[in-house]
């Protein structure tokens, strides 16, 4: 077993906080994880993304090879589209549907949507609605990480569980807002996950 | 013992805690900050205390390094690799002296220039100072090998260069760690025969050091960072340090099985080499960064022995930035699948300062002022600050490297250029600011220096800065900047006009001024109030 994802969006969207959660899960299951990150200067409002790899035995590279990552999931759907040229041709984009526009020439949407419907059925997810419904519109995150749990090869449980250590420190109240976002998010691309 | 998810700068900085280091010292720069910040959060549960507070600059902290190792002790020093420039000459000097507590410089290269002004390959000092180099391919191998390197370090007086680069140094993985060895007691090293390097000692020290080199090599043969991973074929790969992990990955994912010896440990390993050779009728080297060695075994005259040397210097694998599986793949002749193109819709998205940051609110002052000059170049120099340079303030037309923006100005200011600007961090400023600042004021170099006070260094993440505030302007008195031009403002919108007026004044007196813009960077505040002990 190996998934490669590419985890993609704008530098102080925390997609690491994503990316710790299904650390922690493939690490739990026994798995075998490599995660290369960015730091530095992109942080600060640039394009940013993780190369996350999970896998039964010896991974080697800390990088996924062109045409080979089974997931992108993106908090931004424009930068769901920068990193096409890894996605395996079977392979799912989960995309966030919340624009982020902090410069110039931002393409228009219907040609965004046009892109990534040139996909394998892209999951198309409006997450800070969906957060919001949730309870709490700071929860997209994880309303995308549970967009993206059937894709990840990781239980449901195990994700749930690492939601939980991960902000337990912060309360009772605010796990539980995270797993509602993350089953909210779960639902609505479950029935997507079938069989291609 | 469990593993534990660790970066690999995290995974050094464990290594030297169980090593039994006594300090670290560092400079924050990407992608190294992360060694000594692990420290910082992790050596308080520790028995005995680790000192860790970050130093001025990478040469004070090597020297402070070099002198917890004369008195005994064990030692970490950390940078970027441009760090090592500014650390050199302690560096070069302290392989002539050698060292008495085990000390290990981990410097982390930026090939791709992730954040960095250049791809420079940090082996090539290790070459050029004649000391051991180490280079982990993986996480775990970062944690062992950081532990062994100290061994090494004490057993030959020498000190280990530890090489890493960015995707090694920010990628995570499962890390095993095993038990923690005590400190060194304080044993501090009387032998100026050693550590006074006038002619006479350094001379012989210096073929101490030559002599010491065969031994250096015989442990590059026998380390187990130097491997021969066997198979069959007529091409064979010198793999090195984590080029390592991409040919094994096209190895793997490709069914391959050319023979691999992979090295991450420096002085070569001359027999292995040979052997390889000995077998293979063509070689690709793989090197994570310059083609240092590939240039090395193919000779001046490119004259090999009849056996054909692939690599970076003849195109087989792209002669600049960082490799991977793809690139690999190409070079061993791997046909390259269809892949998806990034659409033609897309656009790049550049860093930008904060939404709120001060420096925003700088610029646009200083452009008003400088818009009314007929000369507007203005200086600057490394952090946050450098984004200036980018749409929509273009306010800043040089960055080349810590400390350069007051000195260029000097130099402009020397050549006639008025006004000369120069725009700088309070942590830059530190760094390597200062003495800038005295040669402008003994010389009377007409320049106004703007130093950006957001109480922090923000670009690696907003660790404590050597000094800010009423600290910073006792410095500025202190060099001989005069009083009244000795200026204070306030980076916010409300006082955009007397920021503006102020800033005229000064880059229109003809002497030394510096304006110090006093404003915390919104991010280190914010965080600062999520975890109030935080202090680095
Ligand atoms: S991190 Fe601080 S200094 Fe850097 S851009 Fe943001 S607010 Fe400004």
């Amino acid at each position: 077993m190996q998934i490669n994802i590419i985890l993609a969006g704008v530098g102080g969207q925390g997609i690491l906080t994503i990316a710790a959660v299904i650390d922690l899960a493939a690490l739990q299951s026994g798995l075998i994880v490599r995660q290369a990150e960015v730091h530095g200067m992109s942080q600060r409002g640039g394009a940013v993304q993780s190369h996350l790899r999970i896998a039964d035995q010896e991974i080697y590279s800390d990088l996924i090879a062109e045409g080979t990552a089974n997931l992108i999931l993106s908090v931004e759907p424009l930068e769901a589209l920068r990193y096409l040229p890894f996605l395996a041709s079977e392979g799912r984009i989960v995309t966030s549907t919340d624009l982020f526009i902090n410069m110039e020439g931002y393409p228009a949407m219907e040609h965004i949507h046009a892109e990534l419907h040139r996909t394998n059925r892209p999951v198309l997810v409006n997450a800070a609605e969906l957060a919001r419904k949730a309870g709490n519109p700071r929860t997209s995150n994880m309303v995308m990480l549970g967009a993206a749990a059937p894709f990840t090869g990781l239980a449901s449980q195990e994700l749930e569980a690492s939601i939980e250590k991960l902000f337990r420190a912060k309360g009772d109240e605010i796990v539980a807002m995270n797993i509602r976002a993350f089953r909210t998010g779960k639902a609505l691309s479950q029935p997507q996950a079938s069989n291609t | 013992m469990n593993k534990q998810l660790l970066l690999g700068a995290e995974a050094i900085a464990l290594g030297a805690l169980d090593a039994g280091i006594s300090g670290v010292y560092a400079y924050p720069g990407t992608p190294s900050t992360e060694i000594t910040e692990y420290i910082q959060k992790n050596s308080g549960r520790r028995d005995h205390p680790v000192r860790s507070a970050w130093s001025a600059n990478e040469k004070t902290a090597y020297e402070a390094a070099l002198g917890m190792s004369y008195a005994g002790k064990r030692t970490l020093v950390c940078m970027k690799h441009v760090g090592l420039n500014v650390a050199a000459d302690a560096f070069i000097n302290s392989a002539i002296t050698g060292v008495n507590g085990g000390l290990v410089v981990a410097v982390a290269d930026d090939p791709s220039m992730h954040s960095s002004q250049n791809e420079q390959d940090s082996r090539v000092y290790g070459k050029f100072a004649m000391v051991p180099v180490v280079e982990p391919a993986s996480q775990q191998e970062l944690y062992d090998v950081t532990r062994y390197a100290f061994d090494l370090s004490e057993s030959v007086e020498l000190p280990v260069l530890l090489r890493l680069t960015t995707r090694l140094a920010h990628s995570r993985a499962g890390v095993k760690s095993t038990a923690t060895r005590i400190q060194n007691p304080l044993n501090a090293l009387y032998a100026p025969e050693r550590f006074v390097l006038m002619p006479h000692n350094a001379r012989r020290q210096y073929n101490n050091l030559l002599g010491m080199q065969e031994r250096l090599e015989e442990l590059s043969e026998q380390s187990s960072l130097n491997r021969l991973i066997p198979g069959s074929g007529k091409m064979g790969l010198l793999a090195f340090g984590i080029a390592f992990n991409y040919v094994m990955e096209v190895r793997q994912a490709c069914g391959l099985n050319f023979p691999i010896l992979k090295i991450g440990h420096y002085p070569l390993p001359r027999k292995q080499i040979e052997a390889l050779f000995n077998t293979c009728e063509t070689i690709l080297v793989a090197e994570e960064g310059y083609p240092v060695y590939e240039e090395l075994l193919r000779g001046y005259f490119g004259l090999q022995n009849g056996k054909q040397i692939k690599g970076r210097l003849d195109g087989t694998l792209p002669r600049a930035g960082e490799l991977n599986a793809d690139s690999v793949a190409h070079a061993l002749g791997v046909t390259k699948k269809e892949v998806l193109a990034v659409p033609s819709i897309m656009v790049n998205r550049p860093p930008e300062l904060c939404k709120g940051c001060g420096h925003r609110d700088l610029y646009e002052a200083l452009n008003t002022v400088m818009r009314s000059c007929k000369e507007q170049h203005v200086f600057s120099d490394i952090g946050c600050y450098t984004l200036g340079a980018l749409a929509p303030y273009n306010a800043i037309h040089t960055c080349v490297d810590m400390g350069a923006s007051i000195t260029m100005a000097k130099g402009a200011a020397d050549a006639g250029l008025r006004p000369a600007v120069a725009v700088i961090g309070d942590s830059t400023f530190t760094h390597s600011g200062m003495t800038g600042l005295l040669d402008a004021i003994n010389d009377h170099s007409p320049l106004t220096v703007i130093i950006a006070d957001n109480d922090t260094t923000a670009m690696t993440g907003g660790q404590n800065s050597s000094a800010n505030g009423s600290k910073l302007q006792a410095i500025c008195l202190g060099l001989g900047v005069e009083e009244a031009h000795l200026r204070t403002i306030i980076p916010l919108k409300s006082h955009l006009a007397e920021n503006i007026e102020v800033l005229r004044q000064e880059i229109n007196w003809d002497g030394v001024s510096v304006v110090i813009a006093v404003r915390e960077c919104i991010e280190t505040a914010a965080r600062k109030k999520r975890n109030p002990s935080a202090n680095v």
